[in-house]
């Protein structure tokens, strides 16, 4: 059982929904963050002020899942978050210690797999 | 010192009519910064300043345009087709008024030039979160010349339409016929947003969307009861109209809305103002206000299907002005053949009241107007699109046009901005302040 997080383009959010979709993967959350990693900074001016975004605005996902379904998210984030550009964000995988499904009390293998695939 | 004179009005001004059309002249203007709140709430928050934009670039460019050459076209002569070049520049015109008005001409050509500006921005509906910004500045100068002033003259400016009797009060012809169609071709010369019929493309700001609709049904007072060009009858029935039958479109398009999703829903409401602003605009004080009542909730149903319908097509016109100025306009224009009433306007019967030739009049603008424009905003920009493209790449629409186009966002938070400064100054503010 696995954390998988990953941080995509916001304008690859959709993108990514649909390929998790696809890969049936369907317990997603998901929050607008900012975030730096090398790419290069927006330039933006405000009347006489110019500014660089240090912090581009990115969209993460965090997607608990059991050891057969981490492979398959990681390809669907990538596939659905790659441009090719620098700046499409970074995926995260962490062991995820517990899991509890708060409706029914399930927990672990259980409480990470959607209803409807029982 | 002394005082200069009180300087006398110009033979044939009148001082009443002259002080009502400098307050609707504004009241107009206004109206494209209006429809400017209404257009940014309904795109996604990442083109909430370019959709803006375009109608203040139109106010810019439309505006120019029309002061140097658009209102010569419109409004020089009775030529048949087109007007002339004699108010080129605003060559001659000056505080005397035109023929049969009671304004100076100088004010006159002020609010005509407000219609043109507005007209012009109603068109960027049909493109907005995908065209660039560049392109569509040329297209407004060139579609105020080649789409707007034509049809100008020809229901305003003494052309064959107005001269062959069909009625127009404030622009059912050029302004919303002449956007509603335009609007269509500019859709489909343009082409369907990347992620349209795929993803939702959803409105990121209804409050803008329902400000935005009041603030035009303001400037409409100024639009429909500044068309009289005085404070006679005629500008009064008008005025009274653009409450009744907007008002009677809100109530038809609740209950539509209610037979449909089961609720009423906002934005739907502020397409009603919108719809029945438009269709008041032709028929304006041509028809009783009781029969202004009726247009409202019946003109509201044509509209309420193509805005129902056309999501479905290919077509994406994105924000609808096909439905809601093309159609209702097209509406009330045919309207007036049916139910002008010669006791209210002194003009001419409808068919309803024994006239039937007015209704081949209203019918004859129905038919043309919509092929004009349609077919000459299509061949101006499919004559653009070979010295330029006209709109953005694939992965400049998902970035947003704010941030492409103008190098700005509507909602920036500053957080994590680093201010840039030039060098000099700089190491100017170090010396002051060596802290780092």
């Amino acid at each position: 059982m696995k954390l998988v997080i990953g941080i995509v383009r916001p304008e690859k959010a959709n993108d990514v929904l649909e390929a998790l979709y696809r890969a049936e993967v369907r317990g997603v959350s998901m929050s607008r963050v900012q975030g730096h990693g090398g790419e290069l900074d927006r330039v933006e001016t405000y009347r006489g002020t110019t500014v660089k975004m240090g912090l581009a605005e990115k969209v993460r996902f965090e997607v608990a899942v059991s050891d057969e379904f981490v492979e398959p998210t990681i390809e669907a984030l990538c596939e659905g978050g790659r441009t090719g550009e620098v700046g499409d964000g970074k995926i995260f995988v962490m062991p995820l210690e517990r899991a509890v499904r708060i409706r029914t009390g399930e927990s672990d293998r259980e409480a990470v797999t959607p209803v409807v695939n029982r | 010192m002394s005082m200069p004179p009180l300087a006398a009005l110009p033979a044939g001004v009148d001082s009443g009519d002259t002080a009502w059309m400098l307050v609707a002249t504004a009241l107009v203007l206004m109206m494209t910064p209006a429809l400017g709140l209404f257009y940014a709430g309904l795109v996604r928050e990442k083109n909430t300043l370019n959709t803006f934009m375009m109608c203040v670039g139109a106010i810019a460019v439309a505006g120019v345009v029309w002061a140097l050459v658009g209102y010569s076209l419109a409004f020089d002569g009775t030529g048949s087709l087109l007007g002339g070049l004699g108010y080129v520049g605003l060559h001659d015109v000056t505080f005397v008024p035109r023929e049969g008005t009671t304004i100076p001409h100088l004010l006159f050509m002020a609010f005509q030039a407000t219609f043109c500006i507005i007209t012009a921005a109603l068109v960027s509906g049909a493109v907005v979160e995908r065209m660039r910004f560049g392109p569509f500045l040329v297209f407004v100068a060139l579609w105020s010349l080649l789409v707007y002033s034509v049809l100008a003259h020809w229901s305003f400016g003494g052309g064959w339409l107005a001269a062959g009797g069909t009625l127009d009060f404030a622009g059912g012809i050029p302004v919303e016929m002449g956007s509603g169609f335009s609007a269509l071709a500019a859709a489909l010369v343009v082409g369907q947003r990347k992620d349209y019929g795929r993803q939702a493309l959803l409105p990121h700001n209804a409050t803008y969307v329902l400000l935005g609709a009041g603030l035009l049904w303001f400037g409409w007072f100024g639009f429909n009861g500044g068309s009289g060009f005085s404070t006679g009858d005629p500008s009064v029935l008008a005025f009274v109209n653009t409450l009744l039958t907007p008002a009677a479109a809100l109530v038809m398009w609740f209950v539509l809305d209610l037979i449909r999703g089961r609720k009423v829903t906002a934005i739907g409401a502020a397409t009603a103002i919108i719809v029945g602003c438009v269709l008041i605009t032709p028929a304006g004080a041509f028809i009783s206000p009781g029969w202004a009542l009726v247009l409202g909730a019946v003109g509201a149903l044509p509209c309420y299907a193509v805005i129902v319908w056309r999501p479905r097509t290919r077509v994406d016109e994105t924000l609808d002005v096909l439905a809601a100025h093309g159609i209702a306009g097209f509406t009330g224009i045919l309207f007036i053949g049916f139910f002008a009433s010669l006791a209210w306007n002194g003009v001419a019967d409808g068919l309803f009241f024994g006239n039937a030739s007015q209704l081949g009049d209203q019918a004859l603008a129905a038919l043309v107007t919509p092929l004009y424009a349609f077919g000459m905003t299509y061949l101006l920009l499919r004559a653009m699109s070979l010295f330029t493209s006209l709109r953005s790449t694939e992965h400049e629409e998902a970035v947003g046009m704010d941030f492409v186009q103008h190098g700005e966002e509507a909602y920036a938070s500053g957080e994590g901005a680093i201010l840039v400064m030039p060098e000099s100054e700089r190491e100017r503010r170090l010396v002051a302040d060596p802290t780092p």
